[in-house]
């Protein structure tokens, strides 16, 4: 058998290369985008929650590095199915330890993920300001 | 799976008669060429033959002129902070270009933390330095002149015949990097003018772990690496035989064949260009069009709207070896020093690609290259949110801005 040379790991590089909720969502209920090309990475997330306040599916775009398009794709398959609150509460160190980690110079990548779900929620939130009151007074009683 | 190689400029396959010629030297001939004894005049003839090769290659008629060193990043720190610190009482300013390799702006930034002070000339948007500025830049404390023959990134040949003269006229040493030129391009340190010159054998079919610096008599340099007193004192430490052997055969061999893969080379070149700029939308080479100020073997691009380490990991995974100047594959996240001194737009400098070409890429290869890089980045375009925002009209394209 042929060795495999990789920059990243096996889970980094199958999400690299066989990316998972590739895409935009039609009328996502919540869309994210954070960074900036001049970094060197942009990240989309879009999400479609249901009414009780679930993440019923989720997608990515980004421009970026190898670690950047992993860390979108499983920052998505973090947040699917979760709440509102539970996917608030998806970190950058959870992405890092999904994808079984990521070289020190790349925790940025996971990072971005991060902040592009938390985008991704808040213009929900702000769109639906009911459901905002909800996750504050949750969050307070927790 | 099809392997192709297209990064000729990072490293190349030593030949074979260059490793049959090596392979004495490790077990048979091993003695060390400071050594009296037969083992080590025999290591010590040949290192004298691998001198005549070297400067023979670059037409010197002094083979003493020839330091031996580890390898192409040290020969241009010798070249460099040998001459400040040998030149030192004479004057503390030294002139280069905003493009050199790292191992020149590196050590010449080291200088300046240590008293030495520097300018650094621009290059234009196709990588040039114009004479004249370096010509401007000499003030009475200068005490070295030192560019690249072609550049690392974006293969523009430099104007070195002219800023020898230059040099020349004001009688200050001038060391010419030809760790990416030597093997490919024609070199005449008589007519350049050339006090330093740097080579670099593993970019010609020659083994890594040597290094050259041809001294003209006139060129003065103090040792940066003591001990003992090989190389004529100007470097210690013991001489690699095996390396030096092959290189020198490299070298040799890089001069005989040189217009035949040149022309070579040329070729695939320009079909590479022609294949993606007729296959790829926005889509632009950096540095000058394929031709005689450009080296033969690189081909630098940059493609909009996607990053670089995505294309070159999509390359690899397509048996396709290439190289990108983006920050996110540098490990300091830096974008190449050459792709800002040009003043590339940061989002096409992320997304650049470097494909050097060398003597066995075959017409095949171009066109499968052509065809993978063609999906590779639509995909990584599907992917993009800049693509979609682009599509939608909400940003514009640099590049089409450009051939407005």
């Amino acid at each position: 058998m042929a060795e495999e040379y990789n920059p990243y790991n096996p889970i980094v590089m199958d999400h690299f290369l066989n990316p998972r909720n590739m895409g935009d969502l039609e009328d996502a209920d919540g869309i994210g985008e954070v960074g900036a090309a001049a970094c060197g990475d942009i990240m989309k997330i879009s999400l479609k929650i249901s009414d009780d306040g679930r993440i019923s599916d989720a997608r990515f775009k980004t421009f970026g590095c190898g670690s950047a398009i992993a860390s979108s794709s499983m920052a998505t398959e973090l947040v699917k199915g979760k709440t509102i609150e539970e996917a608030l509460k998806v970190t950058n160190k959870n992405v890092v330890d999904a994808l079984g980690g990521l070289p020190p110079v790349k925790i940025h990548c996971s990072v971005l993920a991060e902040e592009a779900i938390k985008a991704a929620l808040e213009d929900y939130l702000k769109r639906h300001p009911e459901k905002a009151a909800m996750v504050a007074t949750n969050s307070h009683s927790a | 799976m099809t392997k192709v190689y297209l990064d000729s400029q990072s490293s190349t396959p030593v030949l074979p008669e260059v490793y049959e010629a090596m392979l004495p030297w490790f077990s048979q001939y091993y003695g060390n060429a400071s050594a009296m004894h037969e083992q080590g005049l025999r290591a010590r003839a040949a290192l004298d033959q691998a001198r005549k090769q070297f400067s023979e290659a670059i037409q010197s008629s002094d083979p003493e002129g020839v330091i031996f060193t580890s390898c192409g990043t040290e020969a241009n720190n010798l070249a460099v902070k040998g001459s400040a610190y040998a030149l030192q009482h004479k004057g503390r300013h030294i002139i280069i270009s905003t493009a050199e390799h790292p191992s020149v702006e590196n050590s010449v930034a080291f200088l300046e933390r240590h008293g030495f002070s520097a300018t650094r000339v621009p290059v234009n948007s196709e990588g040039f330095i114009d004479p004249a500025d370096i010509q401007a830049a000499i003030t009475p404390e200068t005490i070295l002149i030192a560019t690249h023959y072609a550049n690392h990134d974006i293969g523009t040949i430099q104007p070195v015949t002219q800023i020898g003269a230059i040099a020349q006229e004001h009688n200050i040493q001038y060391f010419i990097d030809a760790t990416f030129s030597a093997g490919w391009l024609p070199i005449n340190v008589e007519e350049m003018n050339a006090s330093l010159v740097s080579i670099s054998p593993h970019r010609f079919y020659g083994p890594k772990g040597v290094g050259v610096l041809h001294k003209n008599r006139k060129a003065r340099i103090n040792s940066i690496i003591h001990g003992g007193i090989q190389e004529n004192n100007r470097r210690s430490g013991t001489e690699n035989i095996p390396a030096i052997v092959g290189g020198g055969l490299a070298m040799e061999l890089a001069e005989k064949k040189r217009e035949k893969r040149v022309s070579r080379v040329k070729v695939l070149q320009e079909k590479l260009w022609k294949g993606l700029s007729e296959s790829i939308s926005y889509i632009q080479l950096n540095g000058p069009r394929p031709g005689e100020n450009r080296h033969p073997a690189n081909l630098n691009v940059s493609t909009e709207f996607i990053e670089g380490e995505g294309q070159l990991l999509l390359c690899n995974a397509a048996g396709i070896a290439v190289a990108s100047g983006s920050s996110c594959v540098s490990k300091n996240l830096k974008s190449s020093p050459t792709l800002t001194a040009i003043g590339l737009h940061i989002t096409l400098a992320q997304g650049n690609i470097i494909f050097s070409l060398g003597k066995d890429n075959t017409f095949e290869q171009i066109e499968y290259v052509v065809a993978s890089f063609t999906k590779i980045v639509e995909r990584l375009r599907q992917m993009s949110p800049m693509w979609e925002d682009f599509q939608k009209g909400n940003i514009s394209s640099v590049i089409a801005g450009k051939e407005k």
